[in-house]
């Protein structure tokens, strides 16, 4: 931490976002050795994802339109933070989209996004200490989801 | 050709997504900005509504003023069993307190410490005329934090950031980058690395300081620097820390150390 994070690579991110290679070899720092683990990329549970309940909660709880544009055109006011999603389905894999759902840290140290499936964070409010943003089940919804935008 | 296609298509819905939130009107050539704006520091007068702006710089219309009435009339009002005000030491607070607010946070030598302006008020209070210390956030402590500051309004944000104030301040640095909450968020992340882009509709600010105590609409009343810290604490679900204490204080030192150079907007009015 102390380095800030340039808006250019901000952008660099999105650019490569838009074109459709992700390749982390272009980033700043170094990703993270372990997202090569074949674990980090398994299905979380069991049951498989379902996209119809992965659509409500990209709406609600996991709040992703606060960052991202999305096809869902009965909600206003999508954010810009991040990179579009309308077509993310087509340009990654299942395992590649739940690796980035689950902890984007390991490819962008330094992003934004949260980490949506990770239980070790830094001052959580009370209450919350020791949970994580979405549930196991809940990630495989919106990975299905996102496998669908295509 | 169908990359390049899918990319058209892609950053069409983003600049069709950010078209549809229309931001307030900023120009930094408008030469009314150049009190807001000093090198790539920007105010959060330059983020808000038109209509936000008007009521701050109207001082009928800015609801802020009732609280500057109230602190002006405790200024000669006497308290404490030392049955003084702070008039009676101070003498015109428009004379002797200009200046004052834009410098602190500040190390103090008799309290060992670098303290806020609220906790400096304080100090006079229970040393100076045997009174008992504002509680934080209270109406009067507000008044009389939002009065001071005042008296400072249009001169440089010029904190002292060496000597005893050094371990202070690396404290409120570290505060700022460092994650924290569900949402695994640091300051910077949205005040430094986000400013200009939208979180849901919000626009993103550069978080600065010059503007505080702040009347904000959401709250429907003025409130303090380190209320608005715990609220922006809280929206990640990090836990918050209390009103006055020593990280907030840390921190705002480093938050008017990044604000340097804008002028002090107090009261400012704030969506
Ligand atoms: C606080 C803002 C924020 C939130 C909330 C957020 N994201 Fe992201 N997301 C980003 C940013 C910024 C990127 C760009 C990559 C980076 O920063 O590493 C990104 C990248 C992505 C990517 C990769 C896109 C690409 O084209 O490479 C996916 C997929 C994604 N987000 C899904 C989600 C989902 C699903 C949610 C909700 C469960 C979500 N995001 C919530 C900010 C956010
Ligand atoms: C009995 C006299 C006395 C009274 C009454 C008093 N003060 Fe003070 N005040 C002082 C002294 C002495 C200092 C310290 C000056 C120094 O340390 O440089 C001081 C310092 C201050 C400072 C900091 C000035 C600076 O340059 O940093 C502020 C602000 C202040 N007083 C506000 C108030 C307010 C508001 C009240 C009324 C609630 C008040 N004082 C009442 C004596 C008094
Ligand atoms: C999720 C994004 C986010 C994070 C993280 C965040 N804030 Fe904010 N903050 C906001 C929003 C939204 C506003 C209101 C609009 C604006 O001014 O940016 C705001 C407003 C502010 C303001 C008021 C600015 C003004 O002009 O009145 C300050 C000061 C501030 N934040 C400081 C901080 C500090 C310090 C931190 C870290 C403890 C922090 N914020 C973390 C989103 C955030």
């Amino acid at each position: 931490m102390g380095t800030s994070l340039p808006r250019a690579v901000l952008a660099l991110a999105l650019t490569v976002a838009v074109v459709g290679a992700a390749d982390a070899a272009q980033r700043k720092k170094p990703a993270d050795p372990s997202i090569w683990e074949p674990t980090r990329r398994a299905p979380l549970t069991e049951v498989k994802g379902d996209p119809v309940r992965g659509r409500v909660i990209v709406i609600k709880k996991g709040s992703c339109l606060t960052c991202h544009v999305m096809p869902i055109p009965e909600e206003a006011d999508h954010g810009d933070i991040g990179p579009p999603l309308a077509t993310v389905g087509s340009r990654y894999t299942p395992a590649e989209l739940r690796m980035r759902v689950v902890d984007p840290k390991v490819l962008n140290p330094d992003t934004i996004m949260p980490s949506f499936y990770k239980s070790t964070l830094n001052r959580v409010a009370k209450g919350l200490e020791g949970t994580t943003f979405l549930e196991a089940q809940e990630v495989e919804d919106v990975v299905a989801y996102l496998s669908t935008l295509k | 050709m169908k990359t390049s296609l899918i990319a058209l298509a892609a950053l069409f819905v983003a600049l069709a997504g950010s078209a549809a939130q229309a931001d307030p009107p900023f120009d930094p050539k408008d030469p009314k900005m150049a009190p807001y704006i000093s090198g790539d520091k920007r105010s959060g007068y330059t983020f808000a509504e038109p209509e936000t702006r008007a009521m701050q710089d109207d001082e009928f219309l800015n609801p802020a003023s009732l609280w500057v009435e109230k602190g002006e009339a405790l200024w000669t009002k006497p308290d404490g069993k030392a049955n003084r005000s702070c008039s009676s030491c101070h003498g015109k607070a428009e004379d002797n307190m200009k200046g004052v607010g834009s410098v602190y946070p500040k190390y103090d030598i008799h309290a060992g410490t670098v303290i806020n302006l609220e906790q400096r008020i304080n100090m006079c209070r229970e040393k100076h005329m045997a009174a008992t210390p504002w509680k934080y956030e209270s109406e009067p402590l507000l008044a009389m934090t939002t009065f001071v500051k005042m008296q400072s309004r249009g001169m440089p944000v010029q904190v002292q950031i060496d000597g005893p104030a050094v371990s202070y301040f690396e404290n409120g640095r570290r505060f700022y980058y460092e994650r924290r909450g569900m949402n695994d968020l640091a300051c910077k992340h949205c005040h430094e690395d986000n400013w200009g882009n939208h979180v849901r509709t919000e626009l993103l600010s550069q978080g600065m300081t010059n503007g505080f105590p702040t009347y904000r609409l959401k709250w429907q009343k003025l409130g303090s620097l380190h209320r608005r810290l715990a609220g922006c604490n809280e929206e990640i679900r990090a836990e918050p820390y209390p009103l006055g204490s020593r990280e907030y204080v840390d921190l705002e030192l480093y938050l008017a150390w990044r604000a340097q150079g804008l002028q002090v907007e107090t009261p400012s009015v704030r969506k």
